[in-house]
């Protein structure tokens, strides 16, 4: 009898040999576990810590395709404690990855504001890898209030 | 031309002052998951690099992926030292480049 956790492993298993997992399943339709992987690639196995992040994203739209995201890290950036890169997950994207900035020390203030396309309503999780190889995660949760969202 | 850089530096600055800086390609950003009228899967067609160099050093770098809307913008923060010239670089997977450059005075 199969498990869930014996799925997962398996499914692991094959994604590690290569299989093209993601054709069988259809390019175009990526589920939370993809988030999860990449999300999984991004952390290399280090568990994140909660806080430091503030995201801002509208809490109702109805324009997914134009969500408008602010990501700040509470940080010094000083030389020894600072942010080197903040990663932008939607987990139920077509493709989880939306963007990573790579910050340099000479940055004065971890804040970043971009525009993101959401599909449908979803939580964004946002990684920010510090100076010392800590990871701190933090999440915010947008509507999308019509079908089309950003594929329309 | 349609003029598709867009740049926002301050022109001047105090010494170790944090200044925002703020850039905008015109471009569709074409994620590759819409279909044309006739079913067909449109193709990707991103501009996914963008890096900020000062006087020539690296300072801020991002990798946009499909997730970013079109006409993609970017704002960010950078604590300015001494004067020199802030140079903008958006590239994509083809041979796509556009490149600006901002002055800034620092005293």
């Amino acid at each position: 009898m199969l498990n869930r956790r014996d799925i997962l492993s398996l499914f692991a298993a094959l994604a590690a040999a290569g299989l093209p997992l993601g054709g069988l399943m259809g390019s175009a339709r990526a589920a939370p576990r993809d988030a999860r992987k990449h999300l999984a690639e991004i952390t290399g196995g280090i568990k994140p810590k909660k806080g430091r992040i503030t995201i801002t994203l509208p809490k109702v739209t109805d324009q997914g395709d134009f969500v408008p995201l602010r990501v700040a890290v509470e940080s010094p950036m000083s030389e020894v404690d600072h942010v080197k890169a903040i990663h932008i997950v939607a987990e139920r994207n077509p493709t989880p990855a939306v963007a990573s900035f790579y910050l340099s020390r000479a940055i004065g203030k971890a804040e970043v504001s971009t525009r993101i396309r959401l599909v449908k309503t979803q939580v964004v999780v946002a990684v920010a890898e510090m100076s010392d190889g800590s990871l701190f995660l933090g999440k915010a949760r947008c509507k999308i209030s019509t079908g089309a969202g950003g594929c329309g | 031309m349609v003029k598709r850089l867009h740049i926002k530096v301050p022109s001047r600055a105090g010494k170790g002052d944090v200044i925002r800086l703020m850039t905008k390609l015109n471009h569709p950003m074409e994620s590759g998951w819409r279909q044309s009228h006739d079913g067909q899967l449109r193709p990707r067609d991103l501009v996914g690099e963008f890096t900020c160099l000062f006087n020539g050093k690296e300072v801020f770098r991002a990798e946009l992926d499909s997730g970013t809307a079109s006409d993609p913008y970017l704002s960010f923060h950078v604590r300015v030292e001494e004067s020199g010239v802030f140079l903008f670089q958006w590239g994509g997977a083809g041979d796509e480049r556009y490149e600006a450059e901002a002055r800034v005075e620092v005293r």
